[in-house]
């Protein structure tokens, strides 16, 4: 017999770095004032929270899930943030993480214990947790002012902004989950087969149940770093749309949709490289929606390198 | 005169030649059997007849002519139509929407006479014992009766042969008896069955002939009538050449120890009926039967993943109170899943990830695991099981069947279990590799496991046995020991007649 190797070609692997080198490299050479500090600068600030919310979505999919409700809980923890500032930093930034954990619950109780497909049991969160989100800020665009949350989203340590200390924070943290933990292990066990984990005894229940906490959590963060940064909160407005951008940092990072595999740092240059397409568009005085198009053909080039072979 | 005929039939997959020169002939008004254990060649001979499939040599006849049906819709518009163990209609459309699905009444208007289709849609179901509202959405019905609607719905279509893919899988007894009622009818206006079954009682009391298949290849055809029981299992079953299995006979076991599993009563409905039996420490008890006697079911009642309604479980003394994979793990229990790839491997983690998987948290320590440790294990039973593979790094998926088994059971012995059950545990591996994991067997035997062993390959549950406990239809039928653990005796106990139920 003859056994069905994989694709285990360099493309789905390490293509999403070599498009980053290719680009960085066209920009180098033909844009004007791109190797600046304060250019690479935006560039960090602005990827930081798409890199956030894409790591706990691509824990979700190493366990063959997705999470549409991402945006929906930055929105919340937004929300959440200047009704509580009068108890200090701390307490609002732990009731947002809060909000993270119960909508992380209830999604991950909804896929584990309900058993209803990812997509649908996120879908209701996703629907209306951005809309408890504007009941609670009662539909106000609401100024925050409290400096040392400034400080988290426009602060500088040793030259670099805190909010892309706080990424790469966060990237380390999932990175050491996945390849040294117990959790991280059984994750991928989950993903990759989900029977066979049961038959061996795992806590299968509990995994589930956990990532989802771990990608709302996740969520929550970026959420609250999004409201320092732009000194207010809009509920209405807050990571709209990041749950289809952070998917794509997943898939084009080359991590399947099929579960069984995460790959943190491929995500991290998923969304880079996303980030970068768009950047290089504007400084070349294109329309956003010429980055949206080159973006499709990149996700479109991921997926095909990324599909398994089927023999039979 | 012969309504649909295949002649010389061969079906090549990429390393299986899964129909190999296979010819079947069914008369109009006749009930054929179609029997064979699994990977025999009846699911390709079905798609080859529905037009799944197209033959890669040989020719299918309907009505004397040859035919080539591109694709399901093709067969069934010449008339022959299937239904398979799963309903497949539209479960949230309504029962009367499903019957006439494609061919709805019109009105003058040309809209679906709703009030029309309803009322033929009560009186053909009334034929078939389903007197639910037709209204109702058929995903709502008990599963013998959407098994009812898709056999209406088939015979409907004007069929003149009618596929049935064990139809009474998942039907309660008075549905099986409608059931015959309206294979009795069809037989009666000439319209020919083909019937995949494995319950011997049914395929008695209805079929005229049968065809047994066997590794692709027709064994047996004829009438039903004149082939004996245990023939008809033995061909069905085959023979290994005789004193093939790497098995050294008797265990040792200490009669006077208590079991290490007892399982007394164990009942899930409709597919498990209070199953007793023993396993002591150092014994190797075997499951024997046909297929869909129940023999995986309990293997996975024990361990957690099936649902039970009824009975105990002990394990070392100590009972097993509504059993979860997790509890089961913990007392003690390693199962090893009939399908290796579907329930057993992880593929896309590699050797050593899938040795460790099992007691990731004996390997680690505030939740972070120690590769060292792990290590030390997966060493070990790498050497122990003679598992070929470039090393602990290499993805299971790549690995060779046996290698991918000796994999599984290695990650069953790193739990330290007290019981092993192994279903099929050497199905689908190569020579060398099955006399390997035979052996271990009879070791692990030694070492004082008690072992449940499942196996369709009658030679290997024989000689690998110390015990075999004889199941049908989710029952234990018999129970052979000592000198009676023969192949003669397991097939003359598997074809035995049923005793008469409810009577």
């Amino acid at each position: 017999m003859t056994t069905a190797r994989r694709n285990t070609g360099w493309l789905p692997r390490y293509g999403v770095y070599g498009a980053i080198a290719l680009l960085l490299a066209f920009n180098i050479v033909f844009t004007p004032n791109f190797l600046t500090g304060s250019n690479l600068r935006i560039q960090l600030i602005q990827v930081a929270p798409v890199v956030i919310v894409a790591l706990g979505m691509a824990l979700v999919i190493g366990t063959e899930g997705i999470d549409l409700s991402v945006g929906a809980v930055m929105a919340l923890a937004a929300a959440l943030i200047p009704l509580y500032l009068g108890y200090g930093v701390t307490g609002a930034i732990l009731v947002s993480l809060l909000a993270g954990v119960v909508v992380g619950l209830i999604n991950g109780t909804l896929v584990a214990k309900v058993g209803l497909q990812p997509i649908v049991a996120t879908l209701a969160l996703f629907v209306g947790g951005r809309g408890l989100a504007v009941v609670i800020s009662e539909g106000k665009l609401k100024d925050v002012r409290n400096e040392q949350l400034i400080h988290l989203g426009s602060g500088d340590l040793f030259g670099i902004p805190v909010l892309v200390w706080i990424a790469a924070l966060l990237v380390l943290v999932v990175a050491f989950v996945i390849r040294r933990t117990v959790f991280g292990r059984r994750l991928l066990a989950v993903g990759g087969n989900r029977p066979a984990a049961e038959l061996a005894g795992l806590p299968v229940q509990r995994v589930l149940i956990t990532v989802y906490v771990l990608c709302a959590v996740l969520a929550s963060i970026a959420g609250l770093l999004s409201v320092a940064r732009i000194q207010s909160s809009d509920a209405s407005s807050v990571g709209l749309l990041i749950e289809l951008s952070a998917i794509t940092a997943v898939v084009v990072g080359g991590t399947p949709l099929t579960g069984g595999r995460v790959r943190v740092l491929g995500t991290v240059a998923g969304a880079l490289l996303m980030q970068l397409v768009l950047a290089t568009m504007i400084k070349h005085n294109l329309p956003p929606s010429t980055a949206e198009m080159v973006q499709a053909i990149i996700i479109l080039v991921a997926v095909y390198a990324a599909r398994e072979r089927k023999t039979r | 005169m012969t309504l649909l005929e295949v002649a010389g039939v061969s079906k090549v997959f990429p390393g299986v030649r899964a129909l190999d020169d296979v010819s079947f002939t069914l008369r109009p008004g006749e009930v054929h059997a179609l029997v064979g254990e699994n990977g025999a060649g009846k699911s390709t001979l079905i798609k080859v007849l529905t037009g799944v499939y197209q033959p890669d040599g040989g020719e299918v006849r309907f009505g004397g002519e040859p035919v080539r049906f591109a694709t399901p819709l093709d067969a069934q518009r010449s008339g022959i139509s299937t239904i398979y163990q799963e309903v497949n209609l539209v479960p949230l459309m309504s029962v009367a929407q499903n019957l006439f699905l494609g061919r709805e009444p019109r009105n003058r208007f040309g809209m679906v006479d709703r009030s029309r289709m309803e009322r033929e849609a009560r009186a053909v179901l009334a034929n078939y014992a389903v007197t639910a509202d037709v209204r109702r959405p058929l995903g709502t019905l008990p599963l013998g009766a959407q098994q009812m609607v898709a056999l209406a719905r088939a015979v409907m279509v004007d069929a003149q042969v009618v596929i049935m893919d064990e139809p009474t899988s998942s039907l309660e007894p008075r549905e099986v008896e409608t059931l015959f009622g309206v294979i009795r009818d069809l037989h009666a206006r000439g319209i020919g069955i083909v019937y995949v079954s494995h319950r011997m009682d049914e395929l008695y009391r209805i079929c005229d002939a049968v065809t047994i298949l066997r590794d692709g290849h027709v064994v047996h055809t004829g009438r039903l009538a004149d082939l004996e029981r245990i023939r008809l299992v033995s061909l069905m079953l085959g023979r290994q050449m005789a004193g093939f299995t790497a098995f050294a006979g008797e265990h040792d076991t200490d009669d006077r120890a208590g079991s290490v599993l007892k399982v007394s009563g164990l009942t899930s409905r409709n597919r498990l009926r209070g199953i007793d039996f023993e396993v002591r420490p150092g014994e190797v008890v075997g499951l024997g039967g046909l297929l869909g006697a129940g023999r995986s079911e309990t293997i996975k009642a024990i361990a957690g993943a099936y649902p039970i309604d009824g009975g105990e479980i002990e394990v070392d003394g100590r009972p097993l109170r509504r059993p979860t994979t997790v509890k089961a793990v913990r007392a003690g229990i390693a199962v090893q899943p009939e399908d290796r790839k579907a329930e057993g491997i992880v593929p896309g983690l590699s050797v050593r990830d899938n040795i460790a998987l099992a007691v990731l948290p004996r390997m680690s320590r505030l939740g972070l695991v120690s590769d060292a440790r792990i290590d030390r294990v997966v060493d070990t039973y790498m050497k122990r099981l003679r598992i070929k593979a470039s090393g602990p790094d290499q993805r299971v998926g790549d690995l060779s069947g046996g290698n991918q088994q000796k994999v599984l059971l290695a990650r069953l012995l790193a739990t330290g279990p007290k019981v092993l059950l192994l279903d099929e545990p050497t199905r689908g591996i190569d020579v060398g590799a099955k006399a390997e994991v035979q052996s271990l067997i009879d070791e692990l035997a030694a070492e004082g496991l008690g072992v449940v062993l499942v196996s369709s390959d009658a030679e290997e549950l024989v000689e690998g046995s110390d015990r075999v406990v004889v199941l049908r239809d989710g029952a234990v039928v018999g129970v052979l020991s000592g000198d009676r653990v023969t192949t003669e005796e397991l097939l003359a106990t598997i074809a035995a007649a049923a005793p008469e139920e409810d009577a």
